[in-house]
C-alpha cells in the first residue's frame, strides 16, 4: 500500500508526467490558453489514461513480454519490439470505444469531454506512460495507480499553466518573447517549484 | 525544367522546413522529445537522425500510396507506417548503439505521436509527389534536429562543461571558482534555454 501511495505522489509531483518528463507537451501548450478548456482536457486525460495504462499492462503481459506467451505452449517467444504498435492502436482504440459510450450514456460527459477526446489519441503523455510503465517493470496495481497519478499530474500543470496565463494577460512582456517564449520560460519556473517536492519521501 | 533552382518547388518546401516555418520555434510541434533528450549533445544527435529517418521514409511511403489510401482511414493507415519505422529505428539502436539507446528510452517509441512526423504526413505526403516528399521529409527533420542540437549544446557546455562527453572548459576556470550550473541538466533548464532561443530567434528576425 505504502508502495502504492508513493508512485502516485511522485508521479503527480516529482515525476511529473509534463514538467519532467515534457510529454504531452503539444497539446498543452495549444490548450493552456484558457482555464475551461484545460479543465476539460485535463479530465479527458486522467480518464484515459485511467483505463489505457491496465490495458496496455494486460495486453504486453500476457502477450508480448518474453515468455509471456508460455499459456499458448510457445514460452520462447519474445513480440516486444511489437509493443509499440500495439499499444497506438490500443489506445486509438480505446480513445474511440470511450467516446462512443459516453456519447451514448452520458450527454453531459460527452458535451464537456468530447471534443477532447481525438486530440488525446496523438498526446504523447498516454503513450509516454504505458512505455514508462514497461520499462519500469510495474506490477498491474502499480500500473493502474500510475496512469492514474500521471493523468492527475498532467492536469494539475495544464491547469495551473491555464490560469497563470490568464493573469499575464497584464503583465508587460517583452516583445520578442510574447506567446510561445514566455510560455515555456514560465513551465520552467513551474517545473522548478514542482521539483521542491522531491524531498518527500514515504 | 529551365526554371532556376532558387523558384523551384522543392526549394521553397525546403527553406520552408529549415527557416521560415521551423517544425520547432515556428510551428511548435514536437517539443516533447525535443526537451528530453537534449541534456546531452550525443543523444540529441542520435535523436535528430533517428527522427530525420522516419519523417522522410514515412513521407516517400504515404506520398507513393497516397493515391491508395482510403481517405477515412488515412489516419490509422499513416499511424501504422510511422510505427513500423520507429521499430525499425528502434531495433537499430539497440542493436548497433545500445548506451544511447538506453538514455533515450522510451523517446525514439514516442516518435510515434510525435506532431512532426504527422503533420507533415497529413499536410505534405498526402498531396505531393514522392520525390518532392522525401526531400520535404528530410528538411524537416533537419530544421527539428538544428535546433535540438543547438539546445543540446548550451545544456551540455553549460551544465556539465563538456561537449560530446569531453571536457572543453580548462581546469583554470574550475580553479579560478567557475562551476557548472546545475539548472541546465534538469527539466526546467529545458525550458527556459528553448524560451530564451525563441527569444532570441523573434528578436533577430523579426516576424
Amino acid at each position: 500500500m505504502e508502495n502504492l501511495i508513493s508512485i502516485f505522489v511522485n508521479s503527480v509531483f516529482v515525476g511529473n508526467i509534463l514538467l519532467a518528463y515534457f510529454l504531452g507537451m503539444c497539446s498543452y501548450l495549444s490548450v493552456s490558453q484558457n482555464l475551461k478548456t484545460s479543465a476539460g482536457l485535463g479530465l479527458a486525460v486522467i480518464f484515459v489514461l485511467a483505463i489505457t495504462t491496465p490495458v496496455n499492462w494486460l495486453i504486453y503481459h500476457l502477450l508480448l513480454a518474453p515468455g509471456a506467451l508460455a499459456w499458448a505452449g510457445l514460452p520462447e517467444i519474445d513480440l516486444s519490439y511489437l509493443k509499440l504498435i500495439l499499444f497506438i492502436a490500443v489506445i486509438a482504440g480505446i480513445v474511440q470505444i470511450v467516446e462512443m459510450v459516453i456519447d451514448r450514456y452520458s450527454q453531459a460527459l460527452y458535451n464537456s469531454l468530447g471534443v477532447f477526446l481525438p486530440l488525446i489519441t496523438v498526446n504523447c503523455a498516454i503513450l509516454g506512460a504505458s512505455l514508462f510503465m514497461v520499462e519500469r517493470r510495474y506490477g498491474f496495481s502499480e500500473a493502474v495507480v500510475y496512469g492514474v497519478g500521471s493523468g492527475a499530474g498532467w492536469a494539475l500543470a495544464i491547469i495551473s499553466m491555464a490560469t497563470i496565463m490568464q493573469k499575464l494577460r497584464y503583465a508587460d512582456v517583452p516583445k520578442g518573447l510574447q506567446g510561445f517564449g514566455i510560455r515555456m520560460i514560465v513551465t520552467g519556473l513551474m517545473a522548478m517549484a514542482f521539483m521542491l517536492f522531491s524531498g518527500i519521501t514515504l | 525544367m529551365g526554371r532556376p533552382w532558387k523558384k523551384s518547388e522543392t526549394y521553397r518546401a525546403v527553406s520552408a522546413a529549415l527557416y521560415e516555418s521551423n517544425p520547432i520555434s515556428k510551428q511548435i510541434l514536437g517539443i516533447c522529445s525535443a526537451l528530453a533528450v537534449t541534456v546531452k549533445l550525443s543523444t540529441a544527435i542520435v535523436m535528430s537522425l533517428a527522427l530525420t529517418f522516419v519523417v522522410a521514409f514515412s513521407n516517400l511511403v504515404i506520398s507513393s500510396l497516397r493515391n491508395q489510401i482510403p481517405r477515412n482511414i488515412r489516419i490509422i493507415v499513416e499511424v501504422s507506417v510511422i510505427a513500423t519505422l520507429v521499430i525499425v529505428a528502434d531495433e537499430f539502436l539497440r542493436a548497433f548503439l545500445y548506451d544511447v539507446s538506453k538514455q533515450l528510452s522510451v523517446f525514439v517509441g514516442l516518435i510515434i505521436t510525435n506532431c512532426i512526423v504527422m503533420g507533415r504526413a497529413e499536410t505534405f505526403a498526402m498531396s505531393n509527389p514522392p520525390g518532392r516528399s522525401f526531400v520535404d521529409g528530410l528538411a524537416n527533420g533537419i530544421g527539428y534536429g538544428s535546433i535540438l542540437c543547438a539546445v543540446a549544446f548550451f545544456r551540455e557546455l553549460l551544465g556539465s562543461g563538456k561537449l560530446l562527453g569531453f571536457r572543453v572548459i580548462p581546469d583554470a576556470f574550475y580553479a579560478a571558482g567557475y562551476q557548472n550550473m546545475g539548472l541546465m541538466l534538469l527539466a526546467p533548464g529545458a525550458f527556459i534555454m528553448i524560451g530564451l532561443f525563441v527569444w532570441l530567434e523573434n528578436t533577430l528576425l523579426g516576424d
